[in-house]
């Protein structure tokens, strides 16, 4: 148990350092889903009525495609040097390596929603009807949904051709209850009309459900080789 | 085993042009419906031949996890492949269906409709996965997402249990109630199109364990192949003893 404590929080230490230090993952998905947003803006030039009722849609639309763009580096960052091979051989619990790259990813994912919440606030003219507190459980719920299957599926993913592509692949029909959740969670919230209890209730277990699946068999991912 | 296989086609021919017959001809039409309501015959027994080879294709994933034989994991494959097949008859043969009779292709949100969806898209995933990976443990990987896959099915049915559906009631244990003739026919297409999917289950099995052994003998021949090479190379002089 101690030495999974430190296995994980060093890794998470090194992956956070070093993405303070380049900022690689965080400077590109904030870049790209600001273009989501551009565009959708010019797609779209919705009453503020109307934007309550789609906001929830675009808002997810445009983190899950970011978060695929920090999950694709995940791994590949341990390619180079042979890190991962000595990961495999080391004695170090590989629980350890996946709750730390889960977790960096976690954190990477809520910075960027932090940054980009406020300009779709102004983009759309958002004012929330609903209980507005709700929406950090339904984001962070949600955002560890994405981000659990997500780092999980990259490690997957990295001994596929054409890698990149294979993630989103394999990760959205697995997301799709999360991201229903998430959609409909934040609509209910943004138009006040429905409880988004339900939708919290759903992440949670897809939270619980998944998680349990990632840590029971990334150890056999990470050894198949 | 392998001396009934011939008679397998022809059975299932039979079957299948049987059950047409019964579909197109002696079912009786419906009385709300009229002749559109026969494609259920095609529909529901291509549903729950999917459904079955899924549940096969978990079944066999786990197994394979557990146990790592061969076997098992070309199980699974061949039961996905066929499985696709077959889920895409009934996402292709519900639209069909429902332009005339609810005046639309598809019910956005439908529980039964966007979980047939989900488990499609799942199950190609799973197919991609399995063409796209080149390590040598492309089974183990699949068979991992096999039960992720598995695993999302009781939750995407969970996450739209608010929204109401159209799709009409189980036939069987539904509570409906159905004309005996029309519930015949029901069976007897079930039966054809199990008959068709274990008669290509099993051709691509013995395919799949065909190409397998046959890659297999290759590495082999290539390796003793290399080794006489090497042999060979040597200086003269200095021959191995």
């Amino acid at each position: 148990m101690n030495s999974l404590w430190a296995v994980t929080w060093a890794t998470l230490v090194k992956d956070v350092r070093l993405e303070w230090r380049s900022k690689d993952a965080l400077n590109s998905m904030l870049f790209f889903s600001l273009l989501v947003v551009v565009i959708f803006v010019f797609s779209f030039d919705p009453l503020a009525e109307e934007s309550r009722h789609i906001v929830g849609g675009l808002v997810w639309i445009a983190f899950l495609f970011a978060a695929v763009v920090a999950l694709n580096q995940t791994w590949a960052r341990e390619l180079r040097n042979q890190v991962l091979d000595a990961y495999r051989v080391s004695p170090a619990p590989a629980t350890g390596l996946f709750i730390a790259k889960a977790v960096g990813n976690f954190i990477f994912v809520c910075v960027l929603e932090a940054l980009m919440t406020p300009l779709f606030v102004i983009f759309y003219n958002l004012h929330v009807l609903g209980p507005a507190w709700q929406l950090v459980p339904i984001a962070l719920l949600g955002t560890w949904a994405l981000v659990v299957n997500g780092t999980f599926f990259a490690a997957m993913s990295l001994r596929t051709r054409n890698r990149e592509i294979m993630l989103p692949l394999l990760l959205f029909p697995v997301s799709i209850p999360a991201v229903i959740g998430m959609v409909a969670g934040t609509t209910a919230i943004l138009t006040g009309e429905d409880s988004a209890h339900f939708y919290l209730v759903l992440l949670l277990t897809y939270d619980v459900v998944f998680t349990t699946a990632c840590l029971a068999l990334f150890r056999t991912i990470l050894h198949a080789e | 085993m392998k001396k009934i296989f011939p008679i397998l086609p022809a059975l299932s021919a039979i079957l299948l042009i049987y059950a047409s017959y019964q579909a197109l001809k002696v079912a009786p039409t419906d009385a709300l419906q009229g002749d559109v309501y026969r494609i259920i015959y095609y529909h529901v027994p291509s549903a729950w031949t999917a459904f079955l080879l899924f549940l096969i294709n978990f079944v066999a994933s786990i197994t394979y996890l557990v146990w790592r034989n061969d076997k098992s994991d070309v199980l699974a494959l061949v039961s996905a492949e066929v499985g696709v097949v077959f889920c895409t008859i009934v996402l292709v043969t519900g639209p069909i269906w429902a332009r005339p009779v609810w005046g639309i292709w598809w019910a956005p949100g439908d529980i039964r409709l966007t979980s047939t969806l989900v488990l499609w898209l799942i199950y190609v995933s799973y197919l991609v996965l399995r063409k796209f990976s080149t390590s040598a443990q492309t089974q183990v990987m699949a068979a991992a997402l096999a039960v992720f896959g598995a695993l999302d099915v009781p939750l995407v049915y969970f996450s739209i249990w608010f929204f109401r559906t159209q799709h009409p009631q189980p036939v069987i244990g539904g509570g409906g109630s159905m004309d005996p003739r029309m519930l015949h026919t029901l069976l007897v297409s079930w039966l054809a199109f199990l008959l068709f999917a274990f008669l290509v289950c099993w051709s691509r099995y013995r395919l799949e364990l065909l190409k397998r052994g046959v890659e297999r003998a290759e590495a082999m021949e290539s390796l003793v192949g290399a080794g006489a090479a090497a042999t060979t190379s040597l200086p003269l002089g200095r021959s191995p003893r």
